[in-house]
């Protein structure tokens, strides 16, 4: 401070001395504004958040994906407003059930449908999809199939994010024999084969469950479902808390957690502001990897009869339904099976991104 | 090294009783008992059978017998068929081990090719075919590449009959089992294979003279590996669960298919086996790996 004042003061004596007759008006002019411009900072300052996602943006698959992932969210929450009928029962035309509307080809009407629309001149909805065995229209039965595919693998991946995350910081940051005990737990379910325990679990939760459910809200979500989001919290979040300790655990030893714990920061509040936003990019991407991973666990489960339970439809059972008339009625098989293969690549292909994007020690 | 390995074998066997325990409880908390009928079985009858195989005891005690009969090869009788569970067994993992092997293999080699292929011909057409179609195979649940398959080939095409019982057809069973191990390991040996390529050996060997081939193959590639292997072991557990859906679709009477009848069935007994069975042999696949791992690559630390 007292350099500074000093300099201000030799100036200002200096200034006194300075011949005014050398300048002119001229000197004295203000900046135009092209010269204001020069001092501007042009680039701006980037956070790590901006940062990666200008990376992401260069990204053409990870851009796709997310607009095909767009896509499909906007139609599965759209198109049940606007499409008049109902995944869980038959078509009705006039209010009775149709019986001739059952394995429809795709936009065909059936009889009734026909006779009702030459007799009173009104068009009927399209079956986009036609309909199944039970004359259900199938195009809404795969809507409502991917929003329990997707809602599956969001509520999965949230589960296995928060017990994974508190998990794993409480043992990375605590360190010594809380880690050592909490890590031989991890290395324990680790090694269970996930698979086989989520089946035999699905099993007996089914018939644990079914009877204690029955009647309250749970019940519409079926026991498979509640035993499946069960099995997700209890299995699948050991990677999460792995690598979430590894994180913390280097990010614990620099100077700026140091400093905090100098200053006499909480542990709870150094573990919240300090170290878990730079465990993001590693949170962000397992997380966007495990969603993908979910749907295909669901699949599997429902594909072997383990799934949601009817008339509620994923995916993966509208393909396990449609096994057994393969041969007549293709469609219906193909076509749960490409919006799995869809969502599950623009999710792989977002998380591909992502990682490309945030991961800093790729950079 | 020894306290390594020993410290490995502890944790899988810890593993193990986990699981049966898992799999012991799990199926006792099921209501009904398996002499529960529907009609009423006169009380001392059921308390004799109640006794004779040990339902009258506590379940923890239950729990030791059980665990006891296992290891000497009594694995309890069939809720359904009444049979020993034990024969069916070993009899049934022949037929997926032969299905599972194949595909690994054929998994591995072509993996292995691909891969380095790709990260040969890195950012050129081969590579950006190799990059999509392995894309493709890790975004394709195995159940729905092999229902497309048989569509197209056995129902469409007419190339390869649907279901033969006396001489099964096995080719596309292994390659709907194979992509998705295949796509993996494309990928892995691509990374890892770039990787290679940029150590300062491959360079030395490059300035040495060495020809393209040998760089290739007997510099990089040995050393690429080495992921791969440790990739391969837990790829088990895969091909073994994955099976159950495939066997269950190309109607093979494999361990998998079994193991999905008896839990339509509700066969309790059959489910708990075949858990613990399949249980064991990833536990010991994952075991193996590990240590083979540590073997193979030198750098890596014993002590940590």
């Amino acid at each position: 401070m007292s350099n500074e004042n000093l300099e201000l003061k030799k100036r200002q004596i200096l200034s006194s001395q300075v011949d005014l007759s050398k300048f002119n008006s001229k000197n004295f002019e203000k900046a135009t504004d092209e010269e204001k411009a020069q001092q501007e900072v042009m680039g701006e300052s980037t956070t790590f958040f901006k940062d990666g996602m200008r990376r992401l943006k260069k990204n053409p698959l990870a851009m796709g994906s997310i607009v095909v992932l767009a896509l499909i969210i906007a139609i599965i929450i759209i198109a049940p407003i606007f499409v008049p009928y109902s995944y869980s029962d038959m078509i009705t035309v006039n209010g009775v059930r149709d019986k001739s509307a059952s394995n429809l080809g795709m936009f065909e009407y059936s009889n009734a449908e026909m006779k009702y629309m030459e007799s009173t001149g009104e068009s009927l909805f399209p079956h986009i999809f036609g309909t199944d065995s039970l004359g259900r229209d199938y195009f809404i039965r795969v809507i409502y199939g991917t929003r329990v595919s997707l809602s599956v693998g969001i509520v999965a991946a949230i589960m296995v994010l928060i017990i994974g995350l508190i998990y794993g910081s409480v043992s990375g940051y605590f360190g010594g024999k809380v880690d050592m005990i909490m890590m031989r737990i991890v290395d324990i379910i680790y090694s269970l084969p996930d698979m086989l325990i989520i089946i035999l679990l699905s099993v007996v939760l089914k018939e644990v469950l079914a009877s204690k459910i029955k009647g309250t809200a749970l019940a519409a979500l079926g026991p498979n479902m509640i035993s499946m989001f069960f099995v997700f919290g209890l299995l699948y979040w050991v990677t999460m808390a792995r690598l979430i300790r590894g994180q913390i655990l280097t990010i614990k030893n620099s100077e700026y957690v140091l400093a905090a714990r100098c200053i006499g920061t909480k542990d709870g509040r150094i573990l919240r502001r300090h170290i878990l936003p730079n465990c993001l990019s590693v949170i962000i991407i397992t997380t966007a990897l495990q969603v993908p991973s979910a749907i295909f666990t669901e699949s599997y489960l429902s594909f072997l009869g383990l799934g949601v339970s009817a008339p509620l439809t994923s995916l993966g059972s509208l393909a396990n339904d449609a096994r057994g008339a393969m041969q007549s009625y293709p469609s219906r098989l193909v076509i749960p099976a490409v919006i799995i293969c869809l969502i599950v690549l623009a999710l792989n292909l977002l998380g591909d991104g992502l990682r490309d994007a945030f991961d800093s020690k790729l950079n | 090294m020894l306290k390594y390995i020993g410290k490995r074998v502890l944790l899988a066997i810890v593993s193990i009783l986990i699981v049966s325990a898992i799999t012991f409880f799990a199926m006792n908390a099921i209501p009904g008992g398996p002499f529960n009928k529907e009609k009423a079985t006169d009380p001392a009858v059921q308390a004799e059978l109640e006794s004779r195989y040990n339902l009258d005891k506590p379940v923890t005690t239950q729990y030791v017998l059980y665990m006891g009969n296992l290891i000497h090869g009594d694995w309890g009788v069939s809720l359904k068929s009444g049979r020993e569970i034990w024969p069916d067994i070993t009899s049934k993992f022949a037929v997926s081990a032969k299905l599972g092997i194949s595909a690994m293999i054929f998994a591995t080699i072509i993996g292995i090719v691909l891969g380095s292929i790709a990260a040969l011909t890195r950012n050129k057409w081969p590579d950006r075919l190799i990059v999509f179609f392995t894309t493709l195979g890790t975004a394709m649940p195995s159940f729905v590449l092999a229902t497309l398959l048989l569509l197209l080939f056995c129902l469409e095409l007419k190339w390869i009959p649907v279901y033969n019982s006396s001489n099964p057809n096995y080719i596309l069973p292994i390659i709907s089992l194979s992509v998705y191990p295949m796509a993996y390991i494309t990928r892995l040996t691509k990374t890892s294979m770039l990787d290679a390529l940029n150590q300062d050996y491959v360079r030395t060997a490059k300035a040495k003279g060495v020809s393209r081939v040998k760089l290739i193959f007997v510099h990089a590639l040995r050393n690429a590996l080495i992921p791969v292997i440790t990739y391969l072991g837990p790829q088990i557990a895969y091909i073994l669960t994955g099976s159950m859906v495939v066997e269950n679709i190309f109607t093979i009477g494999g361990l998998g298919s079994a193991f999905v009848t008896s839990i339509t069935n509700r066969d309790y007994t059959t489910i708990m086996a075949v858990t613990i069975f399949l249980a064991i042999l990833m536990v010991v696949a994952n075991l193996l790996t590990d240590i083979a791992y540590k073997f193979t690559d030198p750098r890596i630390d014993f002590n940590n």
